[in-house]
C-alpha cells in the first residue's frame, strides 16, 4: 500500500484550524486516507475526532496511507496540506 | 420579586435591561427505556447528531474569528464517522440513542482528556454537542444562549468557556447564580468591558424578560421600569464615553504617576496605548508539548513581544505549571493537593533545566531587540527563594529580578523579598485562595475570595509599605487591579503600578485621574479599617 511520511508544517500541530483542513481535505479524496503518528495505529484521516486524538505536534512526523485508484494522488494532496503551516 | 437581589460584583459598570436565562442540558431520565428496534435508535441518533452538526454550522456561519472556528469544529464533531460508529456500537449493546450518544461521547472525552492541553479543552466541545443532541432526542429545549433578538441580560448558572466565545454584542451583562471573582465568567466580563455579577443565589428564579438593573461594580440586581432602564444605559454610555476619551499614562489628579500595564499572553494582546507589560504569561509555549519548546524556539516567540513593545517595560512571568495546569514533559506526580503543590517556582527544585533555559532564551531575546525586560518567579514562598531565583536571572546576563506576591508567606516577608530582588508583583488571585484558604475554583467560596477581604488588603499594604520603604517597585497583576475603586485603594497604599487586560484600562485611568493622591490615600486607611468586604467597598464606593 503506498505511503509517505510528512513533517506536520502547523506551527500549533494538528488542532484548531490545521486539523479542520487536513479532514476537510481527506474529505474530499475518492480514496480513505489513514493517518499515524508514532506508535498510534493508523486513524481515518476523514475523522476529526480521530485526527484531533492523534495529539501531533508542529515538527513531527506523521506517515499517512491509502490504496486504490487515485491513491497516489489522494496522498499528494494530503501531504501538500499536512507540510504547509496552516495557521499563518 | 420586588426585593434587590444580591451577588458579588466582579466587572465593575452599571446597566438594564431584560433579563434571559441561559438554556440548561438535559438530563437522561433516570430509567433507561428498553429498545425495541436497533435500528430505529440508530436513525434516531445520526437524526440527532445531523441535527447539531447542521445547527452548529448555521451558528458559524453567524459570527466571525476564533469562535466561527470553534464552532465549524465542533459541526465536523457532530457529523464524525468515528463518533457515528461508536454510537452505533452502542446501540449494538442495548442503549438507547441518547444513552448511546452520551456514552459514545465519553469515551471520547476521556480520551482527549488524557492528551492535556488544547486537546483537554476540546473535551467541553463535546459535552456541548451532547447536550444539543440529547435535548433534541428528549424534545427538550436546546442548552445554550437565549438570543431573544434584543440586548439583554444574560443569566446562567455558570458559563462555559463554549458559551463565552459566543456571546454577542446583544448581551448587556453578565449574571450567574455560582462563580467566584476569578471565574472564567469574571474574567471574561472584565476582558470584554461587560457588567457582572456572580455567586447571585437566586438570578435563576427570576422570570424571562423582567427587566433588571445591574452593578458590577456593588452587586446589586434589581428590578427596573423600562424607562428606569433606558436611563441607566444612557448614564452608562456617557460615563464609558468619558472614561475613553481620557488617553495617557495612569496618573491621580495631581499628577502621581501610577502606570497602566497589561496583562497579555502574546504580541497580539499588547494595545499601541498601553504603557507597557505587566505581566506576560509564558505558558502558552508549553502547553500541549511532549518535550520542553527548544531555546531557539521560546526565543524567537519571546522577540515577537519585545520587539511589540519597543522602549516600554515587559515584566515576563516565567512558567507557571503545576499539577493543576499539568504539562506532560515535566512528568509532575499527580497530587492530593495541587494548589499547595509542586508548582511555579517549586518547580526548578527537581527540574532545574526548564528554568535555565527558559531564562536564556528570555536574556538571547531581551539582548537581540534591547527591550526593557524584568522576569519574575511565580510562587515564591521564602526570601531565599527570591535570592536564589535572582541569582539564576543576573547569571542569565538579565538586569532585574523579581518575585511574586502569591503566598501569605512572601507578602508577610516582603521586606526581606524586595531585599534580595529588584522588584514585586501581587498576584491577587491566588494571594485570596491562600489567604482566606478558599479553592479559586469553588464558587460557592465566591465571598471569601472578594479581593476586599480585609485580610487581602492588608498583606497588599504590607506589600506596598515595604516596597516604599527600601524604594523598590510594587506591582499589581491580579485581576483586582481592574476594579476602578481598588485601583484607586492601591495607589493610596503606595502600589506603583497596575496591570490588567487592555479593555479595563479606561475606567481604571479615568477613577485615578479624578482623585488625588491624598484621596486615594483616605480611601486606602477607609478601606483597611473596614471589617468586612462589604463594608469596605461601600466605605470607598460611597466617599469617590
Amino acid at each position: 500500500m503506498p505511503t509517505k511520511d510528512v513533517v506536520v508544517g502547523s506551527r500549533i500541530g494538528l488542532h484548531g484550524r490545521p486539523a479542520a483542513i487536513v479532514v476537510k481535505t481527506a474529505q474530499a479524496q475518492p480514496v480513505t486516507v489513514r493517518i499515524s503518528t508514532g506508535e498510534k495505529a493508523p486513524v481515518d484521516a476523514r475523522s476529526i475526532i480521530a485526527v484531533l486524538a492523534l495529539g501531533a505536534h508542529g515538527g513531527d512526523t506523521v506517515t499517512i496511507e491509502a490504496s486504490g485508484d487515485g491513491a497516489e494522488a489522494a496522498l499528494e494532496a494530503m501531504a501538500e496540506v499536512l507540510a504547509k503551516d496552516l495557521d499563518a | 420579586m420586588p426585593e434587590v437581589l444580591r451577588g458579588l460584583g466582579v466587572s465593575p459598570g452599571r446597566t438594564a435591561g431584560p433579563v434571559h436565562a441561559m438554556g440548561t442540558p438535559p438530563v437522561l431520565p433516570a430509567v433507561e427505556p428498553e429498545v425495541t428496534s436497533a435500528g430505529e435508535e440508530r436513525e434516531r441518533a445520526a437524526a440527532a447528531l445531523a441535527f447539531v452538526s447542521a445547527t452548529l454550522d448555521e451558528l458559524a456561519g453567524k459570527v466571525t474569528g476564533p469562535a466561527a472556528e470553534v464552532l465549524a469544529t465542533q459541526a465536523m464533531m457532530a457529523a464524525d464517522p468515528t463518533l457515528a460508529d461508536a454510537v452505533s456500537a452502542k446501540v449494538g449493546e442495548g442503549s438507547p440513542a441518547a444513552w448511546a450518544i452520551t456514552g459514545a461521547i465519553a469515551d471520547q472525552q476521556e480520551a482527549f482528556v488524557a492528551l492535556g492541553g488544547y486537546f483537554a479543552e476540546r473535551a467541553a466541545d463535546l459535552a456541548d454537542l451532547r447536550d444539543r443532541a440529547v435535548a433534541w432526542l428528549l424534545d427538550e429545549p436546546m442548552p445554550g444562549l437565549p438570543r431573544p433578538g434584543v440586548p439583554y441580560v444574560l443569566a446562567a448558572d455558570d458559563l462555559s468557556p463554549a458559551d463565552t466565545a459566543l456571546l454577542d454584542a446583544s448581551v448587556l451583562a453578565i449574571v450567574t447564580r455560582r462563580g467566584g471573582p476569578t471565574s472564567h465568567t469574571a474574567i471574561l466580563a472584565r476582558a470584554r468591558g461587560l457588567p457582572a455579577v456572580v455567586g447571585c443565589a437566586d438570578i435563576l428564579d427570576v422570570a424571562d424578560g423582567t427587566t433588571l438593573s445591574v452593578d458590577g461594580g456593588t452587586g446589586a440586581v434589581a428590578p427596573v421600569s423600562a424607562a428606569e432602564a433606558e436611563a441607566i444605559r444612557e448614564e452608562a454610555l456617557a460615563a464609558k464615553a468619558a472614561a475613553e476619551a481620557l488617553t495617557g499614562p495612569g496618573s491621580t489628579s495631581d499628577g502621581h504617576a501610577v502606570p497602566l500595564l497589561l496583562n497579555v499572553g502574546g504580541a497580539a494582546d499588547l494595545t499601541g496605548d498601553a504603557e507597557g507589560v505587566g505581566l506576560f504569561r509564558t505558558e502558552f509555549l508549553f502547553l500541549g508539548r511532549t518535550a520542553a519548546p527548544s531555546v531557539v524556539e521560546q526565543e524567537s516567540a519571546y522577540r515577537d513581544l519585545f520587539e511589540a513593545a519597543g522602549a516600554r517595560k515587559v515584566v515576563l512571568r516565567t512558567l507557571d505549571a503545576g499539577a493543576d495546569k499539568p504539562l506532560p514533559f515535566l512528568g509532575l506526580a499527580e497530587e492530593e493537593n495541587p494548589a499547595l503543590g509542586v508548582r511555579g517556582l517549586r518547580i526548578a527544585r527537581g527540574q532545574p533545566s526548564v528554568l535555565a533555559e527558559q531564562l536564556e532564551a528570555v536574556s538571547r531575546a531581551a539582548t537581540a531587540t534591547g527591550a526593557d525586560v524584568w522576569v519574575m518567579a511565580p510562587m515564591v514562598a521564602t526570601a531565599a527563594e527570591a535570592a536564589e531565583f535572582a541569582a539564576l536571572v543576573y547569571k542569565a546576563g538579565l538586569q532585574t529580578a523579581g518575585a511574586m506576591i502569591e503566598v501569605p508567606a512572601a507578602a508577610l516577608k516582603a521586606r526581606a523579598i524586595l531585599s534580595s530582588v529588584d522588584f514585586v508583583s501581587i498576584g491577587t488571585n491566588d494571594l485570596s485562595q491562600y489567604t482566606l484558604a478558599a479553592d479559586r475554583m469553588n464558587g460557592e467560596l465566591a465571598d471569601l475570595l472578594d479581593p476586599w477581604q480585609p485580610a487581602v488588603l492588608e498583606l497588599v499594604a504590607t506589600v506596598a509599605s515595604a516596597g516604599k520603604e527600601l524604594g523598590k517597585p510594587v506591582g499589581i497583576c491580579g485581576e483586582a487591579a481592574s476594579d476602578p475603586l481598588l485601583a484607586c485603594v492601591f495607589a493610596g497604599m503606595g502600589i506603583s503600578s497596575l496591570s490588567m487586560s487592555a479593555p479595563s484600562v479606561p475606567a481604571v485611568r479615568a477613577a485615578l485621574a479624578a482623585a488625588s493622591l491624598a484621596d486615594c490615600e483616605r480611601l486606602a486607611q477607609l478601606a483597611l479599617a473596614a471589617p468586612d468586604a462589604t463594608s469596605a467597598r461601600k466605605a470607598v464606593a460611597g466617599t469617590l
